[in-house]
């Protein structure tokens, strides 16, 4: 396993470091948008892992296209994600979500 | 459908719709409901008038059938195909019988809206009136026993409503309740009959029935282990009980002249004309399945009811129960001919008799009316306006009621010229006939399972309806005098007595009018030559096995020249027996039995020597009367006390009604009383004893339940609760903290897995 | 040696870990939404050197263009500028540390350990989609003159994803365009103005 030439586990590795900085981000933010983009950082990652796949092991392109798919879900999330938030914001004055708990009772 | 059931059935329909539109706006119309009923009773009289027209007088041969599926329940497993079907059955007789019920109703209605002005239900009357009108129809119209039943029960309810149309009083409350319990008890046997004839033939249909019975009796056709036969016989007399207790023959006569307490014209038209003739009408329609045996035991009760009641009527003092019973004895008059074979001159008398009893009641409600008016905000109020005591010399007061009601007393006495002399003088025949052949019929005893003593006691039936006419003709004509002539017993009140309004009389003297002789046939002395028996009503013929049939000594005889003497063309039984449903079947053309025809033959030679003696018992009666009540008014009243055991036994109407209170109504209490008392002491001692048993079971059951089931639950409560409160710690809420336990779970896993499960041994 | 192709992979990692670094523990909020726009960039670049064309410039369309400014806009609209809220509060770091330095530790023995078999060392050759490059290099007169332009340099991954996305994957472009909708209606409906007033919420 050496640097030179950078291969497949390169990329892989590459995604999981980019997946546990996003889970360390959605694990300690509390700010609701920050952990959104922790998502955004996880969901990069996968989408990594899923373009190298198609180009190191593949025969046709359908990590590529599922890449596609999680980004177009990703956008759908974020949008569905930040009008929970606003609307959240609008009611509690806030965007922590630690304070967000009102459902647990 | 024919044009002519549609028409009789607009005809039932009127009254009904009239009732429909009274009963639910009574405190709209109150006094003005007769506005309404009049007119639908007026119209349905005009249809009926037009399908007897048309029936009698283009299609007399005629019968006309309409069946409909009324309810399908299927095919039952061993029992085939099971419907109730309803339909209409017109024939000449039903023709007749609707004008009769639509137009003496029609009258009764006018009659009524004067008579009934002040009553506080005038409008609920007139409503009960034309449900009563209705349902009388249908016992007419309907062609199988199921829909008769149902009308059939319907015409006594609305007997009883009418019967207690003034239930403030006890006389009417306890009339209605009478009339109503005896009547159930009748139909209740009726219905069994029925029910005996439909598990057989699995058909209501009168005319289905009819034709399987003539198809010969099937073996199965057994009750109590009986030969089908005697079944046959049973069953007709079950049937027959419903028209004893409708018809108020002995012994369930006791009811109707209780019944006087309803309105008086009421009593006109439902326990004089229409409802009581119900009973007969549906005796002849039975009478093809009388046996020989039933039809001697009907001929007996209707001539034994014929007499009591005559007996009765003589001593009555009240207006209307000599009405009532008179009532009773023609009814019995009626059966006792149909019984005797004589059915065209029992349904003749029927229709007479409506005619002129409905006249008598009218203008005996007219009396009644003039007396209470009179009574009116006087000292006399406290006088019974139906004792005839209180009553004389009306005649001059009140002539046109008084002539009509001549009128009728000489119709119903039996004299010529009146309709009452063909019908009864028909009877009278027919009865002698059957007497002089019952004496001597060839009578073999071991076909017969019951024996009965046929020559003794048939030969007395002609002999009773002479002494009925006798005793019929001295207790009218006794009422005319007491009543219309004579000098005023009660002075003051007799002078103010008014002949009553025309809405009343008119009534009354177009049905004495209907009492002459000129509308049922041309020669007043020759019922035979009449237009109703020779053209219209014909003696059914009998379906039932031969072998049950009367079997007479002189039938070869007579039976070819009664061929002869007859026109109408007879099919032989052998050409096409089985009738069909269609409209014309051959079971109208059925020829009749053989000793049927001897009976018509006898009759005819019997008549003419019958018909003199009926005039001569009439006379007799009449003259009688005369006698004892005009000539030498005081005479009677000793006659009375020198008879008295006999006068009282016949003034309490031979203390029937005391027998029944000691030997049916206190054993009945008795029993009652005894039940109660188990009810009270036993029954309820055990419910208490149960009760009780199981407060203490539900003591232990409930310490059971409280320390031990609860306790139960309560500590898997408690458990749960306690499992719940440490888990709880766990659900904060938080989804980053959901996210750091899944983690670490994957972490936890992986490591599990791979230094646990996959490590090399 | 290492290749251009290394050496770019290198530099795209490290602007990778590195903004993603700042967006885990910058104090600003608003410096962790810039830091993550350079991760974007330089996973697009990633893309770029896997191949795949097509994707890199969604990536940056939708990621950079889309939803970043979306999530800058929600920075925006819910921190006042002055409070102190603008400073990214963080909890639990330790044990957050320790489970995602445990979860890494066991993903890279995953990787490491894994046999992955992987046979296609050359980049940028022997790919379907850039076969017809190296066709063309090795033979470069052979067939018609519409093959040749078929053949001429690569068409990227364009084609060949229009061409799945209308064949094979039809049912799922059809799924994630109604989703898509109902998402973005959705988020309208959410994000609308309560017409019912706030002080309701109060009494809850």
């Amino acid at each position: 396993m050496s640097l030179f030439p950078v291969g497949l586990y390169h990329f892989l590795i590459l995604a999981a470091v980019l997946f546990v900085l996003g889970l360390f981000t959605m694990l300690t933010r509390k700010n609701a948008i920050a952990v959104l983009m922790g998502i955004e950082l996880i969901l990069n990652a996968a989408n990594i892992n899923f373009v190298a796949f198609t180009r190191y092991g593949g025969v046709n392109l359908g990590g590529q296209m599922t890449a596609i798919f999680v980004i177009v879900m990703a956008a759908c999330e974020a949008a569905v994600a930040l009008a929970i938030v606003l609307n959240l914001y609008r009611r509690s004055q806030t965007v922590s979500v630690v304070d967000a708990n009102k459902l647990r009772d | 459908m024919n044009d002519l059931i549609l028409i009789s059935l607009v005809a039932l329909g009127l009254p009904l719709v009239a009732f429909v539109l009274v009963i639910f706006n009574q405190k709209a119309l109150a006094d003005r409901a007769h506005l309404i009923s009049t007119p639908a009773i007026a119209f349905s009289l005009v249809l009926s008038l037009y399908v007897a027209w048309m029936k009698l007088k283009g299609l007399p041969l005629t019968t006309f059938e309409w069946s409909m599926d009324w309810i399908q329940f299927g095919t039952l497993p061993g029992y085939g195909p099971l419907k109730i079907t309803v339909g209409v059955l017109l024939d000449n007789i039903t023709a007749i019988l609707m004008v009769v019920v639509t137009s003496v109703s029609f009258l009764v209605h006018i009659f009524s809206s004067e008579y009934m002005k002040l009553d506080s239900r005038y409008a609920r009357y007139f409503a009960y009136l034309g449900l009563f009108t209705a349902a009388m129809m249908g016992v007419i119209l309907v062609n199988n026993f199921f829909g008769l039943y149902m009308c059939w029960e319907l015409v006594g309810f609305t007997s009883y409503l009418l019967i207690g149309h003034w239930y403030e009083q006890t006389g009417p409350q306890l009339a209605s309740k009478k009339a109503f319990i005896t009547n159930r008890i009748g139909d209740a046997v009726m219905w069994m009959g029925i029910l005996l004839l439909f598990t057989e033939f699995h058909t209501f249909n009168y005319r289905e029935i009819f034709a399987l019975i003539y198809q010969g009796l099937p073996i199965t056709f057994s009750i109590f282990g009986l030969s089908p036969e005697t079944t046959l016989t049973v069953a007709g007399l079950l049937l027959f009980s419903g028209a004893i207790a409708k018809s108020a023959q002995f012994p369930l006569h006791v009811w109707l002249p209780d019944a006087m307490e309803g309105p008086t014209p009421v009593s006109a038209l439902i326990h004089a004309a229409t409802m009581v003739a119900a009973g007969v009408y549906f005796t002849a329609r039975i009478f093809p399945l009388l046996t020989g045996d039933a039809m001697l035991i009907v001929s007996c009760i209707g001539g034994f009811t014929a007499l009591l009641a005559a007996t009765i009527a003589i001593t009555q003092t009240d207006i209307k129960r000599v009405l009532a019973y008179s009532t009773v004895s023609q009814l019995g008059l009626m059966i006792m001919s149909i019984g005797a074979g004589a059915v065209a001159a029992g349904l003749f008398h029927l229709v007479t008799h409506a005619a002129f009893k409905a006249c008598l009641f009218l203008g005996a409600g007219s009396v009644i009316h003039a007396i209470h008016r009179a009574q009116h905000g006087t000292a006399d109020s406290e006088l019974d306006a139906q004792d005839m005591r209180n009553m004389g010399g009306l005649l001059k007061k009140m002539p046109i009621t008084g002539w009509s009601f001549i009128v009728a007393t000489l119709a119903i006495s039996g004299l010529p010229l009146l309709a009452g002399f063909m019908s009864k003088d028909e009877i009278l025949a027919g009865v002698t006939a059957y007497g002089k052949l019952q004496s001597t019929m060839q009578h073999s005893v071991e076909s017969q399972p019951f024996y009965i003593d046929h020559n003794a006691i048939a030969i007395l039936l002609p002999f009773v309806g002479g002494i009925v006419t006798i005793l019929t003709a001295f207790y009218m004509w006794r009422q005319v005098f007491l009543v219309f002539f004579g000098v005023p017993r009660e002075v003051s009140l007799f002078e103010r007595i008014r002949e009553s309004s025309r809405v009343m009389t008119v009534p009354i003297v177009v049905l004495a009018a209907l009492c002459l002789w000129i509308w049922y046939g041309p020669n007043p002395l020759a019922p035979e030559s009449g237009w109703f028996l020779k053209k219209w009503v014909r003696t059914s013929a009998q379906v039932i096995p031969p072998q049950t049939a009367p079997t007479y000594a002189i039938v070869p005889q007579v039976l070819a020249t009664d061929d002869a003497t007859h026109e109408e063309p007879e099919v032989s039984p052998a050409s096409s027996p089985i009738p069909s449903s269609q409209t014309t079947s051959t079971l109208d053309r059925l020829p009749q039995m053989p000793h049927q025809l001897a009976l018509e033959a006898e009759r005819h030679t019997v008549a003419p020597i019958v018909g003199e003696v009926a005039i001569g018992s009439a006379l007799f009666g009449l003259l009688l009367a005369w006698l004892l009540y005009m000539l030498r008014p005081g005479v009677a009243s000793t006659i009375g006390r020198k008879l008295g055991p006999l006068y009282r036994f016949s003034l309490r109407g031979w203390y029937i009604d005391e027998i029944y209170e000691i030997a049916v109504v206190a054993p009945f209490l008795f029993v009652a009383r005894g039940l109660a008392w188990v009810d009270d002491r036993v029954v309820d001692g055990l419910v208490n004893a149960t009760a009780r048993t199981t407060v203490l079971l539900s003591r232990v059951v409930g310490w059971f339940d409280r320390y031990i089931v609860d306790g139960i639950v309560t500590l898997v409560g408690a458990t749960v609760q306690f499992l719940g409160l440490m888990t709880r710690s766990l659900q904060t809420g938080r989804i980053q903290t959901y996210l750091a336990w899944v983690v670490a779970s994957v972490v936890t896993l992986f490591v599990v897995i791979h230094y646990v499960v996959l490590a090399k041994p | 040696m290492p290749t251009l192709f290394d050496i770019f992979f290198y530099l795209f990692a490290a602007t990778i870990v590195v903004s993603a670094v700042l967006v885990c523990f910058s104090h600003n909020i608003v410096h962790a939404a810039f830091s993550l726009l350079f991760t974007f960039m330089a996973v697009a670049g990633v893309y770029v050197l896997l191949g795949a064309d097509f994707l890199a410039v969604s990536q940056i369309l939708i990621y950079v263009g889309g939803i970043l400014v979306l999530l800058v806009f929600g920075v925006m609209l819910t921190n006042r500028v002055t409070n102190i809220d603008i400073r990214a509060a963080v909890r639990a770091r330790i044990p957050a540390f320790v489970l995602c330095s445990g979860l890494l530790t066991v993903l890279i023995l995953l990787l490491t350990t894994g046999h992955w078999i992987s046979y296609k060392d050359q980049p940028w050759t022997n790919t379907p989609w850039n076969k017809n490059a190296v066709e063309q290099a090795l033979a470069p007169d052979q067939g018609t003159e519409q093959e040749k332009h078929d053949k001429s340099g690569s068409h990227g991954t364009a084609p060949e994803i229009g061409k799945l996305m209308l064949t094979d994957y039809l049912l799922p472009f059809e799924l994630v365009s109604v989703v898509l909708l109902v998402a973005l209606l959705g988020a309208a409906s959410i994000a609308r103005q309560d017409p019912v007033p706030a002080k309701q919420e109060g009494g809850a």
